[in-house]
């Protein structure tokens, strides 16, 4: 995030996107609350009549995948009502011109075609957003997992940069992150782009640093990534090392991805539970879990937070550090005899510019937000207050593409996948939670009432619901949270894998996988 | 000479629309309270916090009255004390029990303090109690009405923090009764059990019920707390976790956690038990000729996942081994993922979880 959770109360106008905030991030949604309680205005944009959408001033019900034709209409108006920040563009920006020229084709007119939302609902959104002095942008996986995550996030940026929403208290374009810690493994390095600290590799400077700093050099190349990894299975990459992670479960596609893992010669997973994955794995080495490890995690504002044992771990099970380090020491490789957590972080903040003001002590309190480049510094709450790491915010022009697939004769239904409030994830944790199958006791698949009988569905009824990849049994539930033609369902419950349907493609820059738009067709069981 | 008042014969700052009540516990100043949650509205329900302002006629309510330059304030007359206990001495006399399990919620001690502060024999006045219990077979909260007294801290976090409403009051007086919409079932109320009106409530009415699961073993003693990070979303609440006997019995929230200042949701309040749950692994395991995974010893785990690894290394080179980091586990881990892959075997073939 750009900007602190504190700022979510200070806006003017919210403009939420691809978000499911009340149930994916409860107390970040609380702040969003006590602004629209103080008069802040909010737009919701969402396939879903999702919790958010109730709360809203103005609900934009797009279509699946269709957010970038949503935000170039935005963008039009915006620049053709002239609530652009000239001198923001001015001073901080570069290539407003061409993005202006390329605007001026995309009408809130043309979107509607696309989105299904009508233009001039979409000219309201632009003229808050655009009029409004603080205007902030939120959004989560419903913008990333597309084949057009990129664009879809530039298109956000475009929204911020024309009209100076960044920088400030209560603006700014802030993705929320979904896990406690996702942003400090990104944070530490374990990205095939980027050295800890977000350092490129492709960047001599940095790749002399980490020879120098391990002792041996790196390719000077990217890696590819987990996605791509996958794919390579049993013809190039013969061997992993996965760190708790359930990845059938969680990854798209769970029959190729389980035919992935299984064609591997060596597979070790480090995990607290018997996974779904781990039950592939060669060697499954018990790791320690929350509340028995001291260590560091890093929120979606970038506050570095110490984590602390309370209780003795269940048998022989070891903190992750230790495993791997065991595992680096038998194969002779240097720099891993470490015998407490400390020291590891310690040298994760010496190697990372955004953590060199930090140590192992200083973070006791929760104090800091990165970047904090040196130890006098008292972190960085917002981000682009001056300048952008850059130098200037770039406005990218970029194009309305459809999702990988789009419905058809075959397959003539949107399904779009999410997260529940009460569980998460692949449920190794909430579904071990005693009282969570009180609220959430199965899954169930969310249709439109005016549906049903359409498609020969009963509410309570079992469906069969396929895609081109594979076929699943799922409960149906009449609801209007979903519109006509699209319908929901969560991927947490191993008995209802939704992921064996999904993984129609990927956003080609990122390898984010398209998770959130899958044609299928239902029948009655 | 700005912004200065005067509390119990000293002179003190103040800031710009601070309540006497906020600038009397900067300085350190012990005005009781009962109805006051300082993350919520000034509400002035209970009258504890009364004190004596010079040239008003009455006492005012010091967690609703905004500081003046130049007020006079005394905190603790004989006057006020007096009134105070017996305040409280009502307050007490018609709760059922005063002397909760600390397990039922964080605030849930603060009228047996005030009681053992002020002095009062609990069984004085044996009046009828004020609520009735409401039975609910949600596994979370306990709704013990019988020890309600009509703070409203439930229903004001419930609204104010929340933005939930999921909780109300009904009637008025000695009827006054918390209840859902329907006066049904917190699970078919907008009720998300985030279980914020447990940890506001100040007698233990709305408990923590699975943390009273624990209540025989912790008994009156007060369970040890940890400070950590909550294991679930981005947000990163603060939270204490309670535990007795090397045994997880709760969660509260942490008031000064700096991303939630004391909120929860549903899962980082009661959803932690996977920790101890009789799933975990508690021994390495490896596939053996069967097929099947065994327990093993640590020595021969690693040395087999080490041989796995050199082996593939040796055979196809080191662009055929993949690492994948938890999104999940500490920094600590992500990082030496990161490090074993890059020093041992000079790739960047290494990523996280975050594509999914
Ligand atoms: S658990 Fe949360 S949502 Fe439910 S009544 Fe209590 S405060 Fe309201
Ligand atoms: S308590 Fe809820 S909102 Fe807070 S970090 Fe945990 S899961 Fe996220
Ligand atoms: S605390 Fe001030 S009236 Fe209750």
């Amino acid at each position: 995030m750009s900007n602190p959770l504190v700022d979510m109360q200070k806006p003017e106008v919210i403009f939420c996107i691809g978000t499911n905030m009340t149930e994916c991030h409860p107390v970040a949604a609380t702040g969003l609350k006590k602004a629209i309680a103080r008069g802040a205005k909010l737009i919701v944009a969402d396939p879903r009549r999702i919790g958010l959408a109730d709360l809203s001033h103005l609900y934009l019900p797009l279509r699946v995948g269709s957010d970038t034709a949503l935000l170039l209409g935005m963008a039009h108006v915006i620049a053709r009502e002239g609530l652009i920040n000239e001198d923001f563009i001015e001073n901080r920006t570069t290539g407003f011109d061409e993005f202006f020229e390329h605007i001026s084709q995309w009408t809130p007119e043309w979107a509607e075609t696309i989105t299904g939302v009508p233009a001039k609902d979409i000219e309201t959104a632009a003229m808050w957003y655009g009029g409004a002095n603080k205007g902030a942008i939120y959004y989560t996986l419903g913008i990333t997992e597309h084949i057009c995550g990129v664009e879809n996030v530039q298109s956000l940026c475009n929204l911020a940069l024309m009209t100076g929403n960044v920088g400030r208290e209560g603006t700014g374009i802030n993705p929320m992150r979904g896990q406690n810690n996702i942003q400090g493994a990104g944070d530490s390095g374990a990205l095939p782009n980027n050295y800890p600290g977000f350092q490129a590799v492709t960047d001599p400077e940095y790749q002399a640093k980490f020879k120098a700093e391990y002792g041996r050099a790196a390719d000077l190349e990217k890696g590819i990534t987990k996605v791509t990894a996958l794919e390579l299975c049993g013809d190039s990459i013969h061997a992993m090392l996965i760190d708790g992670e359930n990845t059938l479960l969680s990854d798209p596609d769970r029959e190729h991805c389980e035919h992935a893992l299984r064609s591997l010669a060596h597979l070790v997973v480090i995990d607290i539970f018997l996974t779904e994955t781990a039950e592939l794995a060669d060697i499954v080495l018990p790791a320690t879990a929350w509340g028995e490890t001291d260590g560091v995690c890093t929120n979606t504002e970038r506050r570095v937070q110490r984590m602390r044992a309370a209780v003795p771990p269940p048998g022989e099970a070891k903190p992750d550090w230790w495993i791997i380090c065991q595992i680096a020491q038998r194969l002779g490789f240097k720099g891993f005899d470490f015998n407490a957590p400390k020291p590891i972080f310690n040298e994760l903040c010496r190697v990372s510019p955004i953590y060199a003001g930090l140590d192992w002590e200083r973070i006791d309190k929760s104090e800091y937000q990165w970047p904090v480049p040196h130890k006098e510094h008292p972190g960085t709450p917002r981000l682009h207050e001056e300048s952008f790491v850059n130098g200037r915010g770039i406005f990218s022009n970029v194009h309305y593409r459809d999702p990988a697939e789009t419905i058809s004769e075959d397959f003539p239904v949107w399904l779009t996948t999410g997260r529940r409030l009460q569980s998460y994830h692949t449920r190794t944790q909430t579904g071990r939670a005693q009282g969570i199958d009180y609220l959430l006791p199965e899954e169930s698949l969310e249709v439109n009432p005016a549906d049903l009988e359409r498609w020969e569905l009963a509410d309570g009824e079992w469906c069969k619901m396929s895609s081109a990849r594979g076929s699943i049994n799922i409960k149906v539930k009449a609801t209007n949270r979903s519109p006509r033609g699209t319908v929901f369902a969560s991927f947490s419950f191993a008995d209802v894998p939704v992921n064996l349907l999904t993984g129609s493609g990927y956003d080609p820059i990122t390898h984010t996988a398209e998770l959130k738009v899958c044609p299928v067709r239902l029948e009655p069981l | 000479m700005r912004h200065k008042i005067e509390i119990d014969g000293v002179e003190v700052n103040f800031s710009e629309g601070e309540t006497i009540l906020e600038v009397a516990q900067r300085h350190e100043k012990e005005i009781p309270t009962l109805c006051y949650d300082p993350r919520l509205e000034p509400f002035g329900g209970c009258r504890l916090c009364i004190v004596e302002l010079e040239g008003a006629r009455n006492p005012v309510a010091s967690c609703t009255t905004k500081a003046t330059l130049g007020m006079v304030v005394r905190t603790a007359t004989d006057t006020i004390e007096a009134y105070r206990k017996t305040l409280l001495e009502m307050v007490v006399s018609e709760n059922r029990e005063v002397d909760v399990s600390p397990l039922r919620g964080y605030a849930a001690g603060e009228l047996a303090d005030l009681r053992d502060k002020y002095a009062i024999n609990s069984t004085r006045m044996t009046g009828a109690t004020s609520g009735t219990n409401k039975t609910d077979e949600n596994p979370f909260i306990l709704r013990d009405y019988e020890l309600c007294i009509s703070c409203y801290r439930c229903v004001r976090v419930c609204a104010e923090q929340e933005g939930d409403h999921a909780i109300n009051v009904m009637n008025r007086g000695f009827h006054t009764q918390i209840t859902t919409e329907f006066d049904g079932l917190l699970k078919d109320s907008a009720c998300t059990f985030c279980g914020q009106c447990i940890q506001t409530c100040p007698t233990g009415a709305l408990a923590d019920k699975k943390a009273l699961r624990a209540a025989d073993e912790v008994a009156d003693a007060i369970p040890d707390k940890t400070r950590t990070i909550c294991p679930y979303c981005g947000v990163g609440c603060s939270v204490d976790i309670l535990t007795k006997n090397e045994k997880i019995v709760g969660i509260h929230p942490a008031m000064d956690g700096p991303a939630n200042q004391g909120a929860l949701c549903v899962k980082g309040q009661f959803a932690y038990d996977f920790v101890q749950h009789s799933d975990r692994l508690k021994t390495p395991l490896i596939r053996g000729e069967d097929g099947e995974l065994h327990e093993a010893t640590w020595e021969d785990a690693l040395d087999k996942a080490a041989e796995g690894f050199r082996q593939a290394n040796a055979e196809h080179g080191r662009h055929s081994i993949y690492g994948i980091a938890s999104g999940r586990a500490p920094s600590e881990a992500a990082y030496l993922m990161q490090k074993f892959i890059r020093v041992g075997f000079g790739s960047n073939y290494i990523d996280n979880c975050s594509r999914a």
